[in-house]
């Protein structure tokens, strides 16, 4: 098995250590000069960014990826044997979790938003934490998100190390100027004078039933502001890591979750652990085709994974996870093997994550590619209420199937 | 040099103006600190609050610098002005003159531990907060040897070790992030105060009165300054605000209207506003003001205001000859004196704006520095990475 220098986080690179699971894998013939990749489930690897400090420890996830059944907010399927003892939990506890060691960690970081305070979060991410820290490092704010994200990112100017969360990612949409203009921008604008440690969290993507203004993506107007960087996540394992790492990066982080993920099971390490924030997730190793994704519709393509495996095909599934910036490395791995690529998102098709990543393939990975790019998106339409025609603006996973078979001829 | 023909009246100690290229407003020490009296101009009009007393005390070594500094000031802009018009500075350049006393006053009554953070209209404030006219000159004509390293611009001056935080281009922006430094000075209890400066315009902002509800809501030590120019670009506020009382437009949070002609006013009001904020939380102070450019270099100030209006502001209620009034009536120093120290002044500003003229222009590799902190090696290239870690076969 091979050590391989992981092309982590960009600032101090850390070494990934890859074991070998024999369980998971059939070796398949490669079919190029690949290093022995299917050695390796997923690298996590600590983030470095924040202080250069390695100290989190390295973890490799042995156990099998949750599959989500139909509805996708039951428990996971548990299958390998874990690592440790470890401790099974629901993603928003990982959250809070990952939340609440960090807060003891570091006396700078505090958390703001509505109702995260006394009613302990309107996800339950926050649970508790008001009573532990007080009142001013869980801040219930009232209903500005103009005026608390802005004042997030003023207190980070000083150096303190604000968790702002938008108790619905599109709510976020009123502290726009915040995001983009300070946000983002003053460490750039003030010539690296003041960096801005936030992170902005929040649910957002497509409920049930929520209407229009409570199903959006923000990740598709957020992604080209400069400066900031955005994470998905998908899991409790890389929630609670992912929200380790956006805390102690330097840089304005916006992590992403999703309305209908809270409630997933999963076990997860007792240790402490880091979910490296530029780096993609390989959730299911394969050789036909690439499926890049990300949060819910991870689900939704394993779940379409296990149909095109009876029928014969071995899509390699990867969970994109950072958002912005993509991680190419992983990526390009993975289409220089299958030479075809699927995403599938839950933007909208115009200006989205997968429209982005389309033209960030077809720049870098041209020559590899034995098809064209194809992305499943949302449709650009507001998400509607009803049941069925919510189903049909989002994508589903024999629609992913059809677009395997597809791209697969 | 007349300097050293000043009478022993005031034994003033001005350091010589052997530096070639001064960097600093000099407070020009004077032993003499006796203690002067002056009564403001006006009295303070009040809202919820006992407004402080008019006699305020200063002494001759303060007037003097409040004079110089000022003199700087006004200087610097109408300098910048040439540069604009010589196309040396570009894009959108917000000039202060007239308001100087604003400035100069606030310093006088804080502490560089305490934070102030204003609109775009910021070339002063930097001065004041103790940047210096090369920095300043430099990053308006976009040199690496700028205040942002020439990546800001007029709108972006900022210095983190003096506590000033910008420097910021949309109206009302800065007023939830003064609030956010307010927090982080409660947070961290560290016995100081956040000024958060905007204008008439920006006082009509949603944002504004969030943040002024979560300041008095959690008692921050934020002092919330309207610098009232009356004009919000090209319009008057008599046509903008259905209430242009801005310093009772905080409502439950007391306020007081300061003239900001007078720099002395200005002095009073921010220490008694910064005592009032450290005990018990937001305060509004509204600085009557004037500001003789138009909105910016783009606007000529003529067309929704008459020359006669400017020049008799100019004329009766310039901050800078208040302050030289004072000084010659309290015979600190004679007008000759200080028509030397105006020249020398102007010397200083040439000597910046030369020097600034001969800084290098930024290398294109710092197009990508600083977008992150310490991120992906030392450079961006937008949303992918561009450096692959192991080569791929």
């Amino acid at each position: 098995m091979a050590a391989r220098i992981h092309g982590g986080a960009g600032a101090g690179a850390a070494t990934a250590l890859s074991t070998f699971n024999p369980k998971k894998l059939v070796a398949p013939p490669s079919r190029t000069n690949l290093p022995a990749r299917n050695s390796k489930r997923y690298i996590v690897s600590a983030a470095a960014g924040s202080d250069g400090s390695k100290k989190s420890l390295l973890r490799v996830r042995h156990s099998q990826k949750l599959i989500a059944n139909a509805a996708v907010a039951t428990k996971a399927e548990e299958s390998s044997a874990p690592t440790g003892t470890g401790h099974e939990l629901l993603l928003f506890e990982a959250l809070q979790e990952g939340l609440e060691e960090e807060m003891d960690r570091d006396p700078h970081v505090c958390v703001m938003g509505e109702d995260v305070g006394h009613y302990g979060g309107s996800y339950k991410v926050t649970k508790g934490l008001a009573d532990k820290f007080g009142d001013l490092r869980v801040l219930d704010t009232p209903i500005c998100e103009n005026a608390f994200t802005g004042m997030g990112i003023g207190a980070a100017m000083t150096g303190l190390r604000p968790v702002i969360e938008g108790m619905n990612m599109g709510f976020l949409l009123l502290a726009f100027n915040q995001i983009s203009n300070n946000c983002g921008m003053l460490h750039y604008t003030s010539g690296g004078q003041f960096t801005i440690p936030v992170v902005i969290r929040g649910p957002g993507g497509v409920g049930r039933q929520l209407g229009a203004e409570h199903s959006q993506r923000l990740e598709s107007y957020f992604q080209s502001i400069p400066g900031i960087q955005m994470v998905a996540c998908s899991t409790p394992y890389n929630a609670k890591g992912l929200m380790k790492a956006a805390i102690r990066s330097e840089n304005p982080v916006i992590l992403f979750e999703h309305v209908l993920l809270y409630n997933l099971k999963e076990k997860i390490p007792d240790e402490e652990y880091i979910c490296n924030l530029e780096e993609a997730e390989m959730v299911r190793p394969g050789e036909h085709i690439t499926i890049l994704t990300y949060s819910r519709m991870r689900y939704h393509v394993m779940q379409a994974a296990k149909t095109l495996v009876n029928k014969g095909y071995d899509p390699e599934v990867i969970d994109i996870r950072s958002l912005k910036p993509f991680d190419l490395h992983t990526i390009g791995n993975s289409v220089k093997k299958t030479h075809r690529v699927l995403i599938v998102e839950e933007c909208m098709r115009t200006g989205g994550i997968g429209a982005s990543l389309t033209a960030a393939i077809n720049e870098n990975f041209h020559d590899y590619l034995d098809a064209p790019v194809m992305c499943l998106s949302s449709q650009d339409v507001p998400t509607p209420y009803a049941g069925t025609l919510e189903e049909w603006t989002v994508v589903q996973p024999a629609q992913i199937v059809t677009a395997v078979e597809q791209l697969c001829q | 040099m007349a300097l050293s023909r000043l009478s022993s009246r005031s034994t003033t100690l001005f350091q010589p103006l052997a530096a070639a290229f001064p960097t600093t407003l000099r407070r020009h020490i004077s032993t003499d600190t006796t203690p002067i009296t002056v009564e403001t101009s006006l009295p303070f009009t009040s809202h919820l609050v006992e407004p402080p007393s008019r006699a305020v005390e200063t002494s001759s070594s303060e007037l003097l610098s409040f004079f110089r500094d000022m003199a700087l000031m006004r200087r610097m802009e109408i300098a910048a002005d040439s540069l604009y018009k010589a196309k040396l500075i570009r894009g959108f350049c917000h000039l202060y003159d007239g308001q100087e006393a604003v400035a100069i006053g606030m310093e006088a009554a804080i502490t560089r531990r305490d934070a102030i953070i204003t609109s775009y209209r910021d070339h002063c404030t930097f001065l004041g907060r103790g940047g210096g006219i090369f920095e300043a000159f430099s990053e308006l004509m976009g040199r690496t040897t700028g205040c942002s390293k020439g990546k800001g611009g007029s709108m972006h001056f900022y210095k983190k070790d003096a506590s000033f935080y910008g420097g910021h281009g949309i109206v009302g922006a800065q007023a939830p992030l003064g609030c956010g430094l307010a927090f982080a000075q409660k947070y961290s209890k560290e016995e100081a105060v956040t000024f958060t400066l905007y204008g008439d315009g920006a006082a009509n902002q949603g944002q504004l009165f969030e943040a002024l509800n979560i300041a008095a809501l959690w008692d921050l030590p934020a002092v919330l300054v309207c610098e009232n120019n009356h004009y919000g670009m090209g319009t008057a506020e008599w046509r903008s605000a259905k209430s242009p009382a801005y310093f009772k437009r905080g409502d439950y949070v007391p306020g007081l209207k300061v003239d900001g002609m007078d720099a002395l006013a200005v002095k009073q009001a921010c220490k008694f506003a910064k005592e009032h904020a450290l005990k018990n939380g937001p305060i509004i102070l509204e600085m009557d003001t004037y500001r003789y450019h138009g909105h910016s270099m783009s606007d000529p100030g003529s067309t929704y205001r008459t020359r006669d209006e400017i020049s008799g502001v100019r004329q009766v209620r310039d901050p800078i000859d208040r302050v030289r009034k004072l000084i010659i009536s309290h015979d600190i120093a004679t007008e000759k004196e200080l028509k030397d120290m105006e020249k020398e002044v102007r010397k200083e500003v040439d000597a910046a704006v030369a020097q600034a003229k001969e800084s290098p222009i930024p290398e294109p590799s710092d197009l990508f520095t600083n977008i992150y902190v310490k991120g992906f090696g030392s450079e961006s290239f937008g949303a992918d990475r561009k450096e692959l870690r192991a080569t791929l076969p």
